[in-house]
């Protein structure tokens, strides 16, 4: 659609371009000419004039510009290569070097084997996929209901919510253990006041080793994940389908499942499966934790390489995690291309009713990790 | 609005209340009020203390701070010049090549950072290129991690540029290079500066890869933070924490206000 645009729009100009060498010759002798230059199209029929005597100037331009097309193609694959040369040296090599290593190891395919029958393997395994479908869960369930709230039974503040959520993602995720400890460690705030408040020796909250609190921890961390396309999904709703579902009698609850669902469905999904991916692949909420007994695969991962430094069981675990992440990745970008889809015919109906698109797109823009939802 | 009650929209405002301040907002202010606290046995903190800053602000915490901010600055700016670029060379591209460079570019959002940095490690440690020890490696997995957010980010954008732009230009005889310099890195000039603001804090607050694979002499803020809280200093190290809050914040900031400039331009 564009291209067709783009080519239409250059179609009837192509009588103008003899006017073109003489607007280059201004950039090259700068402030010598900046008259010509400034009166731009306007002084384009005179120069047209003298400069290109008619028909026969003209045809050669326009062959030139469509073998400059199909070129402008070419040049723009050479051009994609540099970037891809650097990712491939600094990305993709070194991750098919660990596929590589997973292999060459003195029992060959065959460490494949013993990792998949270990024990520690298949525990990390269960704990990382019960971990990610639990807080993945727990984050669109939150998530939804979080938005839902922000958007629509706004508060004073409401929008300071928003901008904290934007905060929120730009701090890392350990941080969230490290709150925890305070809140409910052993002798955190909760532990504490229940002490204080009972006599007892000791409080009742003691999960944060446990599969639980990587579990909480995750939830809180990557909720604002779910909420923000919901957010910015929520925001392209037209209220009036609300309005008009309130003024038949619809009950709230009724609204929410007939109405809003169904539109923030799409963003939902996408929020949710990137967050079953980062959950997936979650490490530093782990770590902090300090959990012996709470074994995930990036988990095991670290634990292979550099505190036993076996780097073939390393690689075989890594390589594993990635089929897996990537697999579900794979799922989540099919996902979110429907997604745009939706939202970009979305944007174009709400664009046309004379509803301004632009704060909308900078919110969007601001939305960063989110950004991918829109690519 | 969706609850028409006073009594309904109050209980809405409750359960959010409920759910967001000691989901979201407490764990931050626990963190910053046990930066200051030297005890927390009770239900509150007890012996306030500035004693933590002042030991996060000096000797190696204070080079732990440097090293953060000079990976997060070089890998921000390698990531946005690989993915600015990408993410043009992908826009003139066709239907193919644009999906092509999409996979590519976003394949390490996909891969756990975890396995990112075992990879740079693997491949680094042997020859040809041996940077294993060295602060290279650290700003390369950085680099590889924040490189699909910029991708990610400047793509977003320009699928939301308005041609007629370079059109104008391109028909008033502006070569590619003028238009891409005097054109569209000027519209892309906002969302550049979100991306590099994205790059930069996340490579701040990174700690899975760089666990991986950091040297002894380059040793970021968030490992340091990691090993204050492993040997049981959790106040040095949330107070450790805040500074990297901090300083992240005020990065952010100063590039948001870059970017409202760029776009009132």
């Amino acid at each position: 659609m564009t291209e067709r645009e783009a080519t239409g729009t250059l179609t009837p100009q192509t009588p103008a371009p003899p006017g073109v060498p003489g607007d280059d010759r201004s950039h090259d002798n700068g402030p010598n000419s900046a008259g010509p230059h400034g009166s731009g199209r306007g002084g384009g029929p005179h120069d047209n004039g003298p400069n290109s005597g008619g028909p026969n100037s003209d045809r050669p331009h326009s062959t030139r510009s469509r073998t400059g097309r199909s070129g402008h193609r070419s040049r723009a694959g050479a051009w994609a290569l540099p970037p891809i040369a650097v990712l491939g040296v600094i990305f993709l090599y070194p991750l098919a070097l660990v596929v590589k290593e997973s292999v060459t190891g003195e029992a060959g395919v065959g460490a494949y084997a013993d990792v998949f029958a270990s024990d520690a393997f298949t525990d990390a395994l269960v704990t990382t996929v019960g971990i990610a479908v639990g807080a993945t869960a727990g984050c669109v369930v939150l998530g939804f209901a979080l938005a839902l709230i922000v958007a629509f039974v706004p508060f004073p503040g409401s929008r300071g919510v928003a901008k904290f959520i934007d905060v929120f993602l730009s701090f890392p995720s350990f941080l969230i253990t490290l709150a925890l400890l305070f809140l409910y460690g052993t002798v955190g705030m909760a532990n504490g006041m229940w002490t204080d408040v009972t006599g007892a020796a000791e409080g009742p909250f003691d999960f944060l080793t446990t599969p639980w609190g990587v579990l909480l921890a995750e939830i809180t961390y990557f909720t604002p994940f779910v909420m923000r396309p919901l957010l910015a999904a929520f925001a392209q709703l037209d209220t009036a389908q609300l309005e008009a579902a309130s003024s038949l009698g619809a009950r709230p609850a009724r609204i929410v499942r007939r109405v809003i669902l169904p539109e923030a469905y799409p963003a939902l999904m996408a929020g949710g499966s990137l967050v079953l991916v980062l959950c997936l692949n979650e490490f530093a909420i782990v770590l902090f934790t300090g959990a012996k007994d709470v074994v995930t695969l990036p988990m095991l991962v670290y634990s292979k390489a550099i505190l036993e430094s076996d780097y073939v069981s390393a690689c075989v675990v890594a390589t594993v995690n990635v089929v897996i992440s990537v697999g579900l990745y794979a799922l989540y970008r099919t996902v979110t291309a429907r997604t745009t889809g939706a939202a970009r015919t979305g944007t174009s109906r709400t664009g046309r009713s004379g509803r301004s698109g632009t704060p909308r797109t900078g919110r969007t823009e601001r939305r960063g990790r989110n950004a991918g939802a829109h690519a | 609005m969706l609850v028409h009650t006073r009594k309904g929209r109050w209980t809405a405002w409750a359960v959010f209340a409920a759910l967001f301040v000691p989901l979201f907002a407490l764990p931050l202010l626990v963190i910053a009020v046990a930066s200051f606290s030297t005890n927390w046995s009770g239900a509150f903190p007890s012996g306030p203390t500035t004693g933590h800053y002042a030991a996060a602000t000096r000797g190696e915490s204070l080079a732990a701070l440097s090293v953060s901010l000079q990976t997060a600055v070089g890998a921000s700016v390698l990531a946005l010049v690989v993915g600015t670029w990408a993410a043009l060379s992908a826009s003139s591209l066709g239907r193919g090549g644009r999906r092509v460079l999409d996979a590519l570019f976003m394949l390490p959002v996909a891969v756990p950072s975890v396995v990112v940095g075992l990879a740079v490690l693997v491949a680094y440690s042997q020859p040809p290129v041996l940077l294993n020890g060295t602060r290279w490696i650290v700003i390369i997995a950085h680099t590889v991690l924040v490189t699909a957010f910029a991708y990610q980010s400047v793509s977003a954008a320009l699928t939301r540029l308005d041609p007629a732009y370079e059109q104008a230009a391109a028909s008033l005889g502006a070569r590619p290079w003028y238009v891409l310099w005097r054109v569209k890195v000027p519209l892309l000039l906002p969302s550049l500066t979100a991306a590099a603001g994205l790059c930069f804090a996340l490579s701040m607050g990174e700690l899975s890869a760089t666990m991986m694979l950091y040297p002894p002499d380059w040793m970021p803020l968030p490992v340091q933070i990691f090993a204050a809280t492993d040997r049981g200093s959790l106040f040095t190290g949330s107070a450790l924490a805040v500074v990297l809050m901090v300083t992240t914040l005020l990065v952010l900031l100063a590039v948001s206000r870059i970017r409202t400039k760029a776009s009132y331009r």
